[in-house]
């Protein structure tokens, strides 16, 4: 079918566009660029920040470009001195009211107010005024809220509420005192926040961050009598590479390690090693449960903030839950036994770090499930990937001229299907491998499962192994989780193996990933870049099969006996508890 | 349920009974004590005095005489008010004492009780609501039957041809021929903006969806107004027959009244009107035996200015935090749960059963050529009728306040009046005889808005005034958009800097500068309007602004931290009497002696300016 076009003229040019395009992306397309601060594409439409007002011939005020729609005929200017006068004060207003401590700023250089700011050449704030002043939150496990920063653009809001379906905040108050917060202005840890962290990846300025635990892992670097131990997750790779100016989803994987090495970690491990741990022992008891029909679908448990969500939303549901710890746990604990008894070394000695694409891991981290009989911790410290690049910038280190090196032996091989863990559907593909090998005995050739990739929220397929149907769904995003655990509890669903990420797009899109600026994310399908990488990744690994690497079948020779074993399960499984939404 | 014809012979005979309501000749025996049961007088006891009178009534075995609940009659300042019918007697500041006087004397001997009856502005004393001036040049279609009726008996409100509107447009008229006739009234719409009111009406036919659904807009905001609330009070079927008459035009179903929690009476009345016309059939399935089918909720507003603009009303009965939304889409397409909605202001509604009865030409022919109708006005400030008036359009600002309104007390000058309320502007004394009309009020810099006309005497500041009215604004912003949430902080900032004496010229320059840039670019109504309080003012007042900037002088002596009072030497007779009217002993000097004031103590009460015999202090 024919698309019907619209003509307009935008600051003279006549351009035909779709219809139902707004104004804002017809200007894009004529080259026109206008400010936007609350604009979230498909996110935030909501014309709250007014810096978008465009002038349209025959209307009374200004329009709102990013959500008002082109008319055939439409006379735009984005440009007039009303339009630029108007945007200079509305600019002016949002930064009276910033906390301009923009040096101390963990989004300096990477802030749209501080970009548009500097743009508008706002040299001196013409209408001062009082400061709405408010507490900070730092008291969850992951995210600090910092109002005093804050826009009020709301893009954090439609990040929960409608993107992720949770609520956890929203706007409260009226006029000059509003501002974003929870139910009852509690701290985000005693509500119903999943720690999923998709708000930081929507704030424009450094409002929202996480809850950076650096400095501890600075003071353990120096620490002579520390073992200090670092593992990174896979979608760590594919994405540090960005704050160092590498195009998005740049495999930077053997800048990485050196840069680890050169920070100083005593091993710099990979955790994807644990990722083939998790498959071994989810396809074990994905294959146990689907042969007993025991509590099926069975559902993944690696992402955190899903996890939370399932204990505090769907508690009568948690027996579908996976019982495997999520990788960089797995991999922890055994840094602890295993390799603490293998090298010698005290495991109270052990510090392990892992460098995340999540915020939900630092949350984690700190269960008490994930602490062992002598009171040890699987993981020490838990940092993101943006963390991380701030060390290496605090280290002086010129990542992009870096030299590659690999990870650390014993415990640094992996997998392709390790790999793939940290993009939506890959967790699940990787699975389907190892059970697939596992119930019928061969090494099949056919290992890439097409119908679970894909930035689709919801993938649904039905695979056949070893004759069996076998109907599965991958769910990114906890809106899109919401839907499957309905339908589960409804009993409306007959699916046997189901994935669920919280963030959209899988980890990836963590909410401990670099930020990019909403009119970066406009223009490029980050996920796909940052995913395409990883898939990459796996097509060129030699060995693409969990059970096939190496280390996973010495150690489970040599200390795991096989999967499900009595030391497996205290060390590889965990427990799962319901969890009040809201503590107060 | 009720037949048409069960409905035609209740109003016939119910209207007979009324009759001494309307005819001060009427042919009966009965007496009617009419006692007003508004917000106003209920909260000076009227409720008691409705009681009382029951009471004795009883007591005395009375027969032929009536205690009737109504709602406002419109001179509040004279509340609480008993009116007895048919002689249209009118006893203004009631008290429950009064009653048994008022039994004794007026009812059982005929004779007027000579020390409460209403006195005018020149203190004759009147006999009836009639004569009074306030009523005199003041015309009633909103306002028809408050004050006439009992607004919690369904029967009442048919015996004045009530439902005959809807059951004429159901019984034979057209969705279009409606419109057409609503369209060919002139009527706008009431609530500030002054829309046509049978253009939305058409847009909203016009909308394709087979849900619809009309709104009433009661979440009446402006500080003073409380013509809404009054026709709430005292005739709220009239609001419900327009909103089915609307809602049969258009296409709907379903209606919503959204009224504030803080019209508790109102709400009540509501309540009890949507149960006695579902009881009758005229709100529900197959009204009057047609295939229409009809009913109404009503919604409780938490007391947000900002949801009486449309979409903030949508967003807050849809159960979402009350901000507005960017428009276009308006509500005719895209309204409640995004289906086109009607939504019209109560007093719109309050015309409309009146244009169909009487027809579109009568209607027209009241008021100005782009203005038809009337206008109700919440008469309030310096004036010495403080009350609800209503006034075909086109009448003078003069008119509203010297001949119905009494003048300015104490003497006063006029300096100002403010329509609109915080959206609105102030009209200086140049244009009192601007007859008020959308158009007028506009090209003079103020607005309609929902009919608040307050006015001002020469000892308010015209500084203070937008300071105090941007402060409204400033609380009653929702935060949604950047220029009103922080700019109208902004420009209060700024206004209390010059009050306060702190200001430059440069600070108006800013003002003006913020005030021209909010009103563009704010998302709705409120923002929009938030700065024409300050805007009006200066294009009005100028100089004032500029003395307080750089003179650091409040000529209305108003702004206490400027203002500076000193006694002229060459005045002063020495008598000594400010001296003693001083309260901190300011004033200095010996007997005899010209007198100084000790600015560090002054308080600048101004008790010496009253005190001193030859005007030598300012």
């Amino acid at each position: 079918m024919k698309e019907e076009l619209v003509t307009l003229t935008i600051d003279d040019q006549e351009i035909k566009v779709k219809k139902g395009t707004t104004i804002l992306q017809a200007a894009k397309q004529a080259g026109i660029d206008i400010p936007t601060l609350c604009f979230l594409k498909d996110i935030n439409e909501v014309g709250d920040c007014r810096m978008c007002i465009v002038e349209v011939e025959g209307r009374r005020g200004f329009a709102t470009s990013c959500i008002q729609k082109v008319e055939e005929g439409m006379v735009v200017h984005t440009n007039t001195q009303n339009v630029l006068e108007a945007r200079h004060v509305i600019l002016d207003l949002i930064i009276s009211n910033h906390a301009k401590d923009c040096l101390t700023c963990t989004r300096s250089g990477n802030c749209e107010l501080q970009d548009l700011a500097t743009k508008f050449n706002i040299s001196k704030v013409e209408f001062e005024g009082e400061r709405a002043e408010h507490k900070i939150d730092d008291l969850s496990p992951s995210i600090v809220r910092d109002f005093n920063k804050c826009i009020l653009c709301r893009r954090c809001v439609a990040a929960c509420k409608n993107v992720q379906k949770i609520g956890a905040i929203d706007c409260i108050n009226r006029g000059f005192e509003s501002c974003i917060s929870t139910v009852g202005d509690h701290s985000l840890k005693d509500v119903n926040c999943t720690f999923c962290g998709q708000c930081i990846q929507a704030c424009p300025t450094g409002a929202l961050h996480e809850k950076e635990t650096i400095d501890d892992v600075w003071i353990k670097l120096k620490d002579p009598k520390a073992h200090v131990i670092v593992q990174t997750a896979p979608a760590v790779r594919v994405a540090i590479g960005e704050e160092f100016g590498m195009p998005i989803g740049t495999n930077a994987t053997g800048k990485m390690v050196t840069a680890l090495k050169r920070l100083g970690f005593d091993k710099v491990f990979d955790t994807n090693t644990g990722a083939d741990f998790t498959i071994m022992e989810e396809a074990n008891e994905f294959i146990e449960r689907f042969q007993e029909s025991e509590n099926l679908p069975m559902i993944t448990s690696c992402s955190p903030g899903w996890v939370k969500y399932i204990e505090m939303n769907y508690p009568e549901l948690l027996p579908h839950l996976s019982s495997c710890k999520s990788p960089h746990q797995m991999f922890g604990a055994l840094l602890k036994t295993y390799y603490a008894q293998k090298e010698g070394i005290d495991p109270k000695r052990i510090y392990v770090v892992s460098v995340m694409p999540c915020i939900a891991k630092k949350f984690e981290r700190q269960r008490k499930e994930m602490q062992n009989k002598e009171g040890l911790y699987d993981v020490d410290n838990v940092i993101t990937t943006r963390e991380l690049s701030r060390m290496i910038k605090q280290a002086n280190i010129e990542f992009e001229k870096l030299e590659e090196s690999q990870f650390d032996a014993p415990m640094g091989e992996a997998t392709g299907a390790a790999a793939i863990f940290g993009t939506t559907g890959g967790v699940m593909e990787a699975a389907l491998r190892t059970a697939q090998d596992t119930l019928t005995g061969k090494d099949l050739e056919k290992i890439d499962f097409e119908q679970v990739r894909g930035g689709d929220g919801i993938k649904k397929a039905t695979v056949t192994i070893a004759g069996k149907e076998i109907k599965v769904v991958a769910a990114s995003g906890l809106a899109n989780a919401k839907e499957i655990l309905e339908e589960i509890k409804q009993k409306k669903a007959d699916y046997q193996f189901v994935e669920i990420m919280a963030c959209p797009g899988g980890c990836v899109m963590g909410g401990g990933q670099p930020i990019k600026s909403s009119k970066i994310r406009a223009q490029v399908d980050v996920r796909k870049l940052r995913a395409n990488s990883l898939y990459s990744i796996d097509e060129k690994s030699t060995i693409r099969k969990s059970h096939e690497n190496p280390i996973i079948k010495k150690i489970y020779k040599e200390f795991l006996e096989k999967s499900g074993s009595q030391k497996a399960e205290e060390l590889l499984h965990t427990t799962y508890q319901k969890r009040e939404k809201y503590q107060i | 349920m009720k037949t048409i014809q069960e409905l035609h012979q209740i109003r016939e005979e119910k209207r007979k009974e009324l009759d001494l309501r309307v005819n001060t000749k009427a042919d009966t025996r009965e007496k009617h004590i009419l006692v007003c049961q508004g917000t106003g007088c209920t909260s000076s006891k009227s409720p008691q005095i409705l009681e009382e009178f029951k009471k004795i009534i009883k007591e005395k075995q009375l027969k032929n005489v009536r205690v009737i609940k109504t709602g406002c009659f419109g001179l509040c300042a004279k509340g609480p008010i008993v009116i007895i019918r048919p002689e249209d007697t009118f006893y203004a500041m009631v008290t429950p004492k009064d009653c048994e006087e008022i039994v004794q004397t007026h009812i059982i001997e005929g004779k007027k009780v000579e020390r409460l009856l209403a006195k005018d502005i020149d203190g004759t004393k009147v006999n009836s609501l009639d004569d009074l001036n306030f009523y005199k040049k003041q015309k009633r279609i909103a306002l028809k039957n408050c004050g006439v009726i009992n607004p919690e008996d369904i029967d009442e409100y048919l015996a004045f041809d009530g439902y005959l509107a809807l059951e004429k447009i159901l019984t034979g008229m057209s969705q279009d021929e409606v419109i057409e006739e609503i369209m060919q009234s002139g009527i706008r719409g009431r609530g500030g903006a002054g829309f046509p009111t049978g253009k939305k009406w058409e847009l909203t036919k016009a909308s394709e969806g087979k849900q619809k659904y009309v709104v009433c807009n009661a979440d009446e905001g402006d500080p003073g107004a409380f013509m809404d609330r009054s026709i709430l009070e005292g005739d709220p079927h009239s609001v419900l027959e327009a909103m089915a008459i609307a809602a049969y035009c258009i296409g709907a179903n379903q209606g919503f009244i959204y009224v504030r929690a803080e019209y508790p009476i109102a709400v009540k009345r509501l309540e009890i009107a949507i149960r006695q016309a579902r009881e009758y059939g005229l709100l529900g399935k197959h009204i009057f035996n047609t295939d229409f089918d009809f009913d109404i909720e009503i919604r409780l507003g938490a007391g947000a200015f900002v949801c009486g603009e449309e979409t903030a009303l949508l967003e807050s009965i849809e159960g979402k935090r009350g901000q507005p939304r960017v428009k276009p889409p308006y509500p005719a397409t895209c309204g409640l749960w995004g289906k086109p909605t009607l939504i019209n202001n109560v007093e719109t509604y309050a015309n409309i059963a009146q244009i169909i009865l009487k027809g579109s030409k009568w209607y027209a022919s009241i008021g100005t050529e782009k203005s038809k109708g009337t206008k109700v006005f919440a008469l309030g400030g310096n004036v010495n009728n403080i009350g609800l008036v209503e006034v075909p359009m086109g009448t003078t600002l003069r008119e509203i306040v010297y001949d119905i309104g009494g003048g300015i007390p104490n003497g006063r000058d006029f300096k100002a009046a403010q329509t609109g309320g915080p959206s609105g502007g102030c009209i200086p004394k140049e244009h009192l005889d601007t007859p008020i009309d959308y158009e007028s009020l506009k090209e003079i810099g103020s607005m309609m808005g929902s009919g608040g006309l307050i006015v001002m005497d020469d000892t308010k500041c015209m500084v203070s005034l937008a300071k105090f009215y941007l402060e409204f604004t400033v609380s009653e912003s929702c935060g949604k958009c950047t220029p009103c949430r922080i700019g109208t902080k902004r420009m209060h900032e700024i206004l209390e800097k010059l009050c306060n004496g702190e200001g430059t010229s440069l600070d108006i320059y800013k003002l003006e500068k913020l005030a021209t840039n909010i009103q563009k670019s704010s998302i709705c109504g409120l923002g929009q309007s938030a700065p024409n309080p300050v805007i009006s003012t200066l294009k009005y007042f100028r100089e004032e602004f500029e003395e307080h900037a750089i003179d650091k002088n409040c000529r209305a002596l108003e702004c206490k931290a400027m203002s500076k009072i000193v006694i002229q030497e060459e005045k002063c007779k020495g008598c000594g009497l400010c001296q003693k009217s001083c309260p901190v002993g300011a004033i200095e000097g010996e007997a005899r002696e010209k007198r100084i004031i000790n600015q560090e103590k002054c308080i600048k009460c101004g008790t010496c300016l009253a005190s001193c015999p030859f005007k030598a202090i300012g």
